[in-house]
């Protein structure tokens, strides 16, 4: 029977003042004891509306019942029948908006962390399987998958796993997406992504980095040549947005994707990087999700003064929960209802040769206010009439949102792109092109990791189809 | 894996170096006007070198560099033989030439390697072309025969008069211009006030004038924005839009000012490398 009294119990996480100063990860983990015990907390029941609430259908009241029982390696293959990639999903999942938001014990009380379990079993099986995945017996078929993130890697281990010869080609010098580039080192250490890199290997897929689809080949020249007989595109959503407003190419200017390449890809954070970073004092951080946040303490970790700048109200913010709550605790200071509306730059009239010319100086921004609520049932936000006001920053950082890259649609004839530039597939996760698949956020735009995970899972599953058939 | 393997090495002045690396990939599909993105180890920066030629059959791409800073530095301290970490593309769009029967090409400094491959292709397609290049002085004048066989006129122009003619590639363009020679296009690679004069003296007679742009890129794939410019009042991304850019669209100043974010940590990270060196050198 589930104990009822028992509170929900909190991540152990590193103390604000010391992480805001390094980059190790926040959040420490559940114990074993602390695991077992949360696990009690679950009703089991029979209708399982968290599973309903999972975007991949993980059977979640049957891996908290193995949690509950200390059967870690149990728990740990039920996740796994339909999650890839659960170290990564635990941590970056927006629970209180899926399994979480439905959980019966969140109506009067917090629901069970689902989350944090499935991280701990991740992380159990990560460190007591003896990985002995040996390489499956090829069938002869070779499939290409283009882009490392979330959807490519799935697609690619669960094809691998069946049989197929499967190359993976990667525009950037290391496999993972958002995963190495995006997410930061504190939020999702480097060295699980790489271990899910490494398991691939193992199991035969070969990675191809340094390769643009487009630009190095093209999916014709995959198919052609190549002697592909499928493809899946999970080319992700890399292009970065801007507002478009007077000051945005200054220097100091930053899209997210760029400050957060700078930091988790080229290591800009360390000392004695290669790469450069500008080390402001006062940064503006533009954006309400994921992305913003992640920005936002990287910024924070380098020594800045922090500003969020968003234009909705907080309960608006895209952002998962538990990354808001961590920034807040990290001292980055929420500025909501508000937008810039240009950015200020130095301009010394006396010399034309000053240093700090061209450089920003400031935020021009004007207070907003909700009015009615848009197609997607969230208030619009509405400018204040003569509320503009002034903050003194050296650096702004975009994070708008991006779109899909239209690189691969521009080198691939009859591929066929809906007016966002996402991919367009059907149920079978199939696009315009006979045997060329996609998923993930080049089909869906900015979307999140366990989605481009699923879709990477079902274009396998398609593929697999096809080529079985064919 | 891939290996990119330094297959040749020859200095061409003091400060430029012309490397030929093994990129099978690359080569093969590379034009002239596309760069390239390489990292010499696993800790390195990603740096843009255009493609200053290639050899699809042995698989060779070329790249002509100008040590000025940490990177530059580092790459110039592999030999043959050695291995490249990373050496992505081609990247951005190739030099459009099609249709032109009349050109003048500009280059300054290590700007004329990039130019070189451009003028070869337009020299190969029949197309006329009058080669203008510009150095500081003799010493570090590169590329001049290989200039000189694909040009139907070429002037070499040193600030100091050391070697061709005393001047800037302005002043040979203009007096080119002003002998009646009716070009289709210029086409002006160097350095970023080099092509704004280029285009100030072009615009008088209304000629196009192609840029190439080389603003600080990280990705190459239009993932970061960093490499952005204003052309003809709108944000556009070097690496995927570009490099070539109309001159007479381009803002210069904007494109000057974001070049120079990194300054400081440029000529740190320089001194560093140098001293790097010479202790191995000890
Ligand atoms: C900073 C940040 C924080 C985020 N935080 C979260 C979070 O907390 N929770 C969450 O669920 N989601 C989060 N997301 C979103 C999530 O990361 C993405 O939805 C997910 O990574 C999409 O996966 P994907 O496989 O479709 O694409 P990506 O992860 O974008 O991977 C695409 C890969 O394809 C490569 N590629 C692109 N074009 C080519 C080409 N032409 N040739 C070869 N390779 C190519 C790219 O280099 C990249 O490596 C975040 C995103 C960002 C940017
Ligand atoms: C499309 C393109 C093509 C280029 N082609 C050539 C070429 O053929 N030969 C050549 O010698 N140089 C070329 N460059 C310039 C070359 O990339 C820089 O000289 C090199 O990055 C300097 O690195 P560094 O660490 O040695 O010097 P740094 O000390 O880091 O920089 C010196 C100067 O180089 C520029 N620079 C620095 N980092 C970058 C970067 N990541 N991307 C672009 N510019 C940067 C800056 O403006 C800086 O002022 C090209 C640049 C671009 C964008
Ligand atoms: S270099 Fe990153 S977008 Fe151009």
């Amino acid at each position: 029977m589930a104990d009822m009294k028992m509170p929900r119990h909190a991540m152990p996480a590193q103390d604000p003042e010391v992480r805001s100063h390094n980059f190790n990860e926040v959040a420490l983990g559940y114990t074993k004891e602390m695991a077992m015990e949360e696990a009690t907390r679950c009703l089991g029941c029979p209708k399982m509306p968290c599973k309903n609430g999972c975007p991949v259908q993980i059977n979640i009241p049957d891996f908290v019942a193995k949690v509950a029982e200390g059967d870690f390696e149990g728990a740990y293959e039920v996740i796994h029948r339909t999650s890839s990639l659960p170290a990564v999903c635990g941590r970056v999942c927006p629970q209180e908006s899926q399994c979480e938001k439905y959980c019966v014990r969140g109506v009067k009380g917090e629901p069970v962390a689902i989350g944090r379990m499935e991280r701990f079993v991740a992380d159990w099986h990560n460190a007591h399987a003896k990985e002995a995945s040996a390489k499956p017996v090829s069938n002869g078929h070779k499939v290409a998958i283009i882009g490392s993130g979330p959807a490519g890697l799935t697609c690619a281990g669960d094809l691998a796993k069946l049989g197929y010869q499967v190359t993976i080609f990667e525009a950037l010098h290391k496999a993972g997406g958002v995963l190495v580039y995006g997410i930061p080192e504190f939020r999702l250490p480097k060295a699980i992504v790489q271990k899910e890199v490494d398991g691939l290997k193992a199991l035969g897929v070969e990675i191809c980095t340094n390769t643009v689809i487009g630009k190095t080949i093209t999916i014709d020249e995959l198919m052609g040549e190549k002697g592909f007989e499928a493809v899946f595109i999970g080319s992700g959503a890399g292009l970065p947005k801007f507002m478009n407003i007077p000051g945005e190419n200054l220097q100091g200017v930053y899209s997210a994707n760029e400050f957060l390449t700078r930091i988790n890809l080229m290591k800009a954070y360390r000392e004695g990087s290669d790469t450069p970073i500008k080390h402001s004092l006062k940064v503006a951080v533009v954006g309400g999700g994921n992305v913003a946040m992640d920005a936002a303490r990287c910024a924070k970790r380098l020594g800045a003064d922090v500003s969020i700048i968003y234009r909705r109200s907080e309960k608006e913010l895209p952002a998962r929960a538990e990354e808001v709550e961590h920034a807040k605790e990290e001292g980055i200071i929420f500025r909501t209802l508000t937008n810039p509306v240009a950015i200020l730059g130095y301009n010394n009239p006396d010399d034309r040769r000053d240093p700090k010319n061209g450089s920003v100086c400031g935020i021009r921004c004007i207070k907003m206010e909700l009015g009615e609520p848009d197609e997607k049932g969230r208030r619009r936000p509405i400018e204040v009439k003569d509320s503009e006001f002034d903050m003194e920053m050296d650096c702004v950082i975009m994070a708008l949102g991006t779109n899909p890259n239209p690189l691969i649609k521009n080198t691939t004839k009859g591929l066929d792109v809906n007016n966002h530039g996402g991919i367009i597939v059907n149920e079978d996760a199939l696009t315009s092109r006979e045997g060329v698949y996609a998923g993930g956020d080049a089909v869906t735009g900015a979307a999140t990791v366990i989605l481009a995970m699923g879709a990477g899972k079902q274009a396998a599953a398609s593929i697999d189809e096809y080529l079985k058939n064919k | 894996m891939l290996m990119y393997r330094i297959a040749r090495k020859k200095p061409l002045n003091a400060t430029v170096t012309l490397m030929d690396i093994e990129a099978p990939m690359v080569a093969k599909k590379a034009e002239p006007g596309q760069f390239i993105i390489l990292r010499v180890d696993e800790e390195g920066e990603r740096i843009p070198l255009t493609i200053a030629g290639y050899d699809r059959e042995k698989g060779l791409v070329t790249i002509i560099y100008q040590v000025v800073g940490a990177t530059t530095v580092k790459l110039n301290a592999k030999n043959e033989g050695d291995y490249l970490q990373d050496f992505v593309g081609p990247l951005g769009n190739a030099t459009e030439t099609e249709g032109l029967k009349k050109v003048a090409v500009v280059g300054g400094g290590v700007g004329c390697a990039i130019a070189l491959p451009v003028a070869q292709k337009l020299h190969a397609e029949g197309c006329e072309v009058h080669s203008v290049i510009g150095f500081r002085s003799k010493d570090i004048v590169i590329l001049e025969d290989e200039f000189r066989a694909c040009s139907d006129e070429l002037k070499v122009m040193t600030d100091d008069g050391t070697h061709g003619e005393k001047g800037l590639v302005t002043d040979a363009l203009d007096a080119l211009i002003q002998a009646g020679n009716q070009y289709d296009e210029v086409i002006a690679i160097g350095p970023i006030i080099m092509m704004k004069f280029v285009c100030k003296t072009t615009e008088k007679y209304g000629i196009k004038t192609i840029v190439s742009m080389c603003p600080i890129m990280i990705d190459g794939t239009g993932m970061c924005g960093g490499c952005r410019l204003t052309v003809d009042g709108q944000t556009k991304f070097a690496c995927v839009d570009g490099p070539d850019f109309d001159g007479s669209k381009v803002d210069f100043d904007e494109a000057i000012s974001r070049g120079a974010i990194y300054k400081e940590f440029e000529r740190h990270a320089y001194d560093e490398a140098c001293n790097l060196f010479k202790k191995e050198v000890k």
